[in-house]
């Protein structure tokens, strides 16, 4: 790829049944993912899902067990890494420590001959706001520095595809709220392709057109945020993207308003088309903020579903919002967001309330529940990704 | 003055300047200092000052006392120019050889054997075992393979590669294999202590950035190991220059082969010439000082390479 010009445009990505085992492990099995040109597409993950080792296999740094890689419609799985129009930004960022910022960002530019290697390095610098450092040693700057550099690093060489491997991770909420914005003008502005690997599921939704939710190895779900946020189809993705009531039962009746299932003597009302199984048992769930709560069993509504009495374990304030934990008997502990817009009578601890929500809020989950993992609901991403680690390790 | 460019150089950090000077610190560094002057200033002084000596006159042979007679190192430069020539050419030449034989090998231990931890110990341990036999009888034992009714010798000269009145030893060539086959192990460890802390992430990411492997190796991976070659180097170079058993006819070495060690011995042991041994001696140790400090100067700046 040494012509001594940028790609025009982003390049399509395709994965075509990628397998990835190393000795004793797989990483990956039956990987096949679709990342359109001039998309910003967001890989979301636990820890040690396989997110890097994606990466590394598009990157050609590994080389899968089986299956294809095609950029730009052509294939690409057997060349080298240098030889890819990709660049990647490193979770630990690999700058190098015997170059100055400077000469580590001209480094890809000086290998592919193009013209004004320092005045391109100093023009992304200046973009990265760290150009009164550019004389500088990788070691000598904060580690949220070093990832902007190493940002830099992979964008001066407009690759037609970018890697990014969590790269803003070290940054604090500020400065990551800022690049993100950065990163979603340069990606829209120059028309590249991202792939972004990531942990944090807000970075995620807001960043991303398409997200795809990996869990051990495999894509759980793909699609657009929003998409996915209203409707999963696996309790991974449902607790994963956000935080989900979930609830099993079986089928007892299908109506002209959706199916019906019997939750520990409740009857739910799930839509048909909202719903990836409609006979046996199955995991229905709703999210936290469709809840709303009552202090006497509400009227009936043949558009709602109505579930209780329960007790009131717990309310936490958190100044847009309250979030009660509801503990409904033979269901389980139910997680409530409430707008603080109501005033009159407060909900206390101890409170016995009714919950009620619209039948259209309810999603059915396509995991069998006899197998799917149960979370319980007061759990919140951060925990689940770090329960995971704790089963890697 | 070696070693402390050599620590310097090996920092890759900015050095740390946490240099605190209290009593504790000097008393601990008392024992050293003692050892310094006793061990390494009184003879250097002594030497010096024999340097200097002139033939006590009506004395004996060998007899010499205080003067400042610096005629000696005109004296000694006139006369042995060529041995003092020779020993910094062999040396380099040594140097050279050993570090392109080692670089290799040191990379394999330390970075393609990483996967096999075993591989890597087993590799070490045949690096280092020629150090378990005595210097001399391995330098002997080259001396048979290269005599002439040697084996390999006598093939050559049957495949006609060699001509038929040709010698091995006592020529340039065996001198210089000598000196490199003895201090490959010098090169070597420490060439693998730096590649085996090498983060191949760096190596991935110059590959990420379009860099063919030879690049890699130029841009990144030379650089990186640099403490390594600049210590390898050192130890070879140094020692190299002032060696006399390689080149000495004993050995593998012949009447035009002779280096600098060699004419300092005849002086002091043979010839009982002390003060031309001294300014020989010193003259080899200023050469090497202004060498190996140019050297480190130089390799401290990577724009070097
Ligand atoms: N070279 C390797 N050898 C063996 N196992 C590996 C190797 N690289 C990664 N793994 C394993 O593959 C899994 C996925 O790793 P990785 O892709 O780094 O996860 P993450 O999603 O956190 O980036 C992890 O369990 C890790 O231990
Ligand atoms: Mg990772």
């Amino acid at each position: 790829m040494a012509t001594g010009t940028f790609a025009e445009s982003g390049a399509d990505l395709e994965l075509v049944g990628i397998h990835k085992r190393f000795p004793g492990f797989t990483a990956i099995e039956e990987l096949n993912l679709i990342v359109p040109a001039g998309s910003f597409f967001a890989l979301l993950g636990p820890s040690g899902c396989g997110k890097t080792t994606t990466l590394r296999l598009v990157a050609g740094l590994e080389a899968p067990t089986a299956g294809r890689i095609l950029l730009g419609g052509k294939d690409v799985t057997n060349q080298k890494s240098f030889q890819r129009p990709v660049n990647t930004v490193f979770q630990s960022y690999a700058l190098f420590p015997h170059m100055t910022v400077l000469e580590n960002v001209a480094f890809g530019l000086r290998r592919r001959k193009m013209a004004d290697p320092v005045e391109k390095a100093h023009e992304v610098l200046r973009l990265v706001e760290l150009d009164h450092l550019a004389s500088r040693r990788p070691q000598q700057l904060s580690g949220g520095q070093q990832q902007r550099v190493a940002l830099a690093r992979a964008i001066v060489n407009r690759p037609a595809l970018l890697l990014l491997d969590e790269p803003l991770g070290a940054l604090d909420l500020k400065l990551r709220r800022q690049m993100q914005l950065e990163l979603k003008t340069i990606q829209e502005d120059v028309g590249l392709t991202f792939l972004h690997v990531t942990h944090d599921q807000e970075e995620a939704m807001t960043m991303a057109d398409t997200i795809a939710v990996m869990n051990k190895g495999r894509i759980e779900q793909m699609g657009a945020p929003q998409e996915l946020y209203e409707l999963p189809r696996t309790s991974f993705v449902a607790n994963f993207l956000g935080q989900s009531n979930l609830f099993t039962g079986p089928v007892v009746g299908t109506t002209s308003a959706g199916i019906s299932v019997d939750v520990a003597g409740q009857k739910i009302t799930v839509p048909v088309d909202r719903a990836h199984r409609t006979t046996g048992d199955i995991t229905i769930g709703v999210r936290p903020e469709k809840l709303t709560l009552h202090r006497s069993k509400p009227s009936h509504d043949p558009r709602a579903n109505v579930m209780g009495p329960g007790r009131v374990i717990d309310v936490s304030f958190s100044g847009v919002s309250t979030q009660y934990l509801v503990e409904v008997p033979g269901v389980g502990k139910l997680i409530v967001f409430a707008q603080n817009m109501t005033f009159g009578s407060e909900i206390r601890e101890g409170d016995e309330v009714w919950l009620s929500w619209a039948i259209d809020h309810g999603f059915g989950l396509e995991d069998d529940p006899a197998n799917a993992p149960r979370f319980s609901p007061d759990l919140d991403t951060r925990t689940i990704a770090a329960q995971h680690l704790l089963e890697e390790a | 003055m070696a070693l402390a460019a050599l620590s310097t150089s090996t920092a890759q950090a900015p050095a740390d300047t946490s240099r605190k000077s209290s009593p504790v610190a000097l008393f601990l560094l008392l024992p050293g200092i003692l050892y310094l002057v006793l061990f390494f200033l009184t003879p250097l002084v002594s030497l010096l000052l024999t340097s200097f000596k002139a033939p006590t006159e009506f004395g004996d042979f060998g007899q010499f006392s205080y003067a400042f007679r610096w005629e000696n190192y005109a004296d000694v430069i006139a006369t042995y120019w060529p041995h003092i020539i020779r020993s910094f050419g062999y040396a380099l030449a040594a140097t050279f050889f050993a570090l392109i034989i080692s670089y290799p090998l040191a990379y394999f231990i330390g970075v393609k054997a990483r996967r096999w931890p075993l591989l890597q110990s087993l590799a070490l341990v045949m690096v280092i075992a020629p150090f378990f036999i005595s210097f001399l009888l391995r330098t002997l034992a080259w001396k048979q393979i290269f005599s002439d009714e040697s084996f390999l010798v006598t093939s050559l000269k049957a495949m006609s590669l060699l001509a038929p009145d040709a010698h091995v030893t006592g020529t340039a060539f065996s001198v210089i294999f000598g000196l490199t086959y003895n201090f490959i192990p010098f090169m070597t460890l420490p060439l693998y202590t730096t590649l085996e802390r090498l983060d191949v992430r760096y190596l991935e990411a110059g590959s990420d950035l379009y860099a063919s492997p030879f690049h890699v190796f130029r841009k990144v991976t030379i650089p990186l190991s640099m403490p390594g070659i600049v210590a390898g180097t050192l130890l070879t170079f140094i020692p190299a220059a002032g060696d006399y058993i390689n080149a000495s006819r004993e050995f593998l070495g012949g009447t035009g082969t002779q280096m600098i060690g060699n004419v300092i011995e005849a002086n002091f042991l043979v010839l009982q010439n002390f003060p031309a041994g001294a300014a020989l001696s010193i003259i080899l140790m200023s050469v090497i000082l202004v060498f190996v400090s140019i050297y480190v100067k130089k390799s401290g700046t990577e724009e070097l390479l």
